[in-house]
């Protein structure tokens, strides 16, 4: 069981995360609709992770985003899971930029996927154990079609596989699982798309976030 | 990128179009031959005639003025003089219509009442009216004197051109080119004459260039500028139109926002709630599997309405503008885009939504039709003009005109004072120029 704190400015989807997560065995100790109230908040309960909204009242441009940031920058250990309507690489960079390798859970996902009830509360679980969890869809845009001569065109069909569930997040052990293959063929890719891609052979969350670096790099060339 | 060659650094947006007899001096085979060299001599003509009457009834009116101010009745003869400018400045803007098919518009707003009192007290108080009289003043001793000199240097041409005939048919041994030295007979005079048709080459092109010249003054003089109230008002009036435009998108964004998505959002999460309640239930297999199927629906309208929402107003560009939200796009293009917009600062609102949708519409155009392989975006903002290229390695031949999205765009651009040029030459490649000063 978890003990969460929900910022989520529409009290209708508020409401409806409260069920999920308490329907699901999880406390929600506090559910906030802004940005003020969720600052307030995690410094009186200390919560095992926080689940926030980006766009959030007065503003409602990414206050969200912004108390997540101040919050990790007060206390690198707290996970935080950012929810987004959108996703857009500029955001996540801008909520990565920041997380040194050691540092707490992070998380950023989609609104629609709390939908996926099952797979929703498991990214929910990697983050508070401590792991980044990034949202499918921009490891989709960040893994798409590159020009031609680009390192990730070296990559075979099964290494960019497994190069997109580095980059949201998963293990060695849960890549495995999700592509029906032994953990140590799993190694064994991951080994041979560093070596392509010239990155150091790095585990754990600063594995993602030198993918995640890596490809955003990409991207801007 | 091998394709593509170095992009030229910004260049100043030059908000009037060059004069055409600038662009016919250009091309001397073509000027000398055309009808531009009479235009432009009987333009200096009409000039210097009109110039110099101006001076004298004028120089007249002012002189008695000042002498009579005493009097009561030369205030009103100097006020007959400044408000001659504004006839005389009509006058001068249809005149240059022998050289310039683009007119200059007059500067005067409408006076309402038709009440002659009335029309003569807002005349007096405009600026465009003093400005018509300073160029007024400058028509008889700068392009008067100028265009004299054109034509006394036409004359001169003539009669060298003119020499053999006149020593044939007149008197030979009478005429002298060079002082002391008449003339004898008409093969002589052939020297005159290629002197003289080099001095209609020469009279050609100072015509040219006078004509030029008063085209310029008279564009800077004779027409509305950015600062007289009726020009801001209007142009203020523009810029308000788009910003309401964008206000309204915004506003879309934020009610579907509200709306719609957090609703389907919610629906989603009960459908998947209800789902995992359902699992666990063997004589409820097929009343799970209709709630999956709603919920997999839930999320395809979700998807659809994100996209919509990208394309009334996408967020990343409120949030962190330019930049990012064209990476953004140029991310989720069919076509690899190379990005280069280094260092392009936040921008007013409307610069920036109509800067990103020129952009992502010149990126869609790339993908349905040129069949490019790579496209390239770059832009910098220089002297406050925000430049901006997108270009590609298609095969070209794309009608600026085709494109009704595009057409929209350029008349946004134009209410903010930007431009937009399409270079499309069959073969390739496509270039889209956006020109648009950033002051808002």
């Amino acid at each position: 069981m978890l003990r969460l704190i929900l910022a989520e400015d529409s009290v209708l989807l508020r409401a409806g995360l409260a069920e999920v997560l308490s329907r699901s065995g999880h406390q929600v100790v506090a559910a906030v609709g802004d940005a003020e109230g969720l600052l307030r908040a995690v410094a009186a309960e200390r919560p095992d992770v926080v689940v926030t909204d980006v766009r959030m009242p007065p503003d409602h441009r990414d206050e969200g985003l912004r108390a997540a940031l101040e919050l990790r920058s007060g206390d690198p250990a707290l996970p935080v899971l950012v929810l987004s309507q959108y996703v857009a690489t500029a955001y996540a960079a801008r909520l990565f930029s920041g997380a040194p390798g050691s540092a707490g859970g992070l998380g950023y996902l989609l609104k629609d996927r709390v939908g996926e009830v099952d797979e929703f509360l498991d990214a929910l679980e990697r983050v508070a154990a401590g792991q980044t969890v990034i949202d499918p869809e921009v490891v989709r845009v960040l893994l798409a079609h590159r020009p031609g001569g680009h390192p990730l065109a070296r990559l075979t069909p099964r290494e960019r596989e497994v190069l997109a569930l580095i980059a949201e997040g998963l293990n060695n052990q849960a890549v495995a699982a999700r592509l029906f293959v032994t953990e140590a063929a799993v190694v064994k890719h991951a080994s041979s798309i560093f070596t392509k891609l010239d990155l150091d052979p790095v585990e754990g969350n600063r594995r993602v976030l030198a993918v995640l670096a890596h490809l955003r790099g990409a991207a801007a060339g | 990128m091998s394709r593509f060659g170095p992009l030229p650094d910004a260049v100043p947006v030059p908000l009037d179009p060059p004069p055409a007899v600038w662009a016919m001096l250009r091309r001397p085979g073509r000027f000398l031959l055309s009808w531009w060299p009479w235009r432009c001599w009987a333009h200096a003509v009409g000039g210097a005639v009109v110039g110099y009457a101006v001076l004298l009834v004028l120089g007249l009116l002012v002189f008695l003025g000042v002498v009579t101010a005493v009097a009561g009745v030369g205030l009103l003869l100097l006020v007959c003089t400044v408000v001659a400018a504004v006839p005389l400045g009509r006058f001068e803007r249809w005149r240059l219509r022998w050289v310039e098919p683009v007119p200059v518009p007059d500067p005067h707003p409408p006076v309402a009442g038709g009440n002659p009192g009335a029309w003569l007290w807002s005349r007096l108080r405009e600026r465009a009216t003093r400005r018509e009289l300073a160029y007024v003043a400058l028509l008889g001793p700068v392009f008067g004197a100028a265009g004299f000199g054109v034509l006394v240097l036409l004359a001169f041409s003539l009669i060298l051109v003119a020499v053999p005939v006149i020593v044939w048919a007149i008197a030979p041994d009478t005429v002298m080119l060079i002082p002391g030295r008449a003339v004898s007979s008409p093969w002589e005079g052939l020297a005159g004459t290629a002197v003289g048709l080099a001095g209609l080459v020469a009279a050609a092109y100072a015509g040219g260039l006078l004509a030029v010249a008063q085209v310029k003054t008279a564009r800077m003089l004779l027409g509305p500028r950015a600062e007289d109230p009726q020009v801001v008002e209007l142009t203020r009036s523009r810029v308000r139109l788009v910003e309401a435009f964008e206000a309204e998108r915004r506003r879309i964004e934020r009610d579907l926002h509200d709306g719609a998505q957090q609703q389907l959002v919610a629906l989603s999460m009960t459908l998947g709630l209800a789902e995992r309640e359902l699992r666990g239930v063997p004589e409820a297999a097929r009343a799970a599997e209709l709630v999956g199927r709603g919920r997999q629906e839930a999320k395809l309208a979700l998807a659809q309405l994100r996209e919509l929402v990208r394309g009334i107003h996408p967020r990343v560009l409120t949030d962190h503008g330019l930049a990012a939200a064209v990476a953004e796009v140029a991310l989720r293009h069919p076509v690899p885009v190379a990005v280069d917009l280094g260092g392009v600062p936040r921008l007013p609102g409307p610069v920036e939504a109509t800067a990103y949708f020129t952009v992502a519409e010149a990126l869609a155009n790339a993908a349905k039709h040129s069949g490019a392989s790579q496209v390239r975006v770059w832009g910098r903002v220089d002297s406050g003009v925000l430049s901006l290229s997108v270009c590609d390695d298609g095969r070209g031949g794309a009608d600026p005109e085709a494109g009704a999205g595009l057409a929209g765009l350029a008349d946004r651009l134009a209410v903010l004072r930007g431009r937009l040029t399409v270079s499309s030459p069959v073969g390739g490649p496509t270039e889209l120029r956006v020109e648009v000063p950033c002051s808002g």
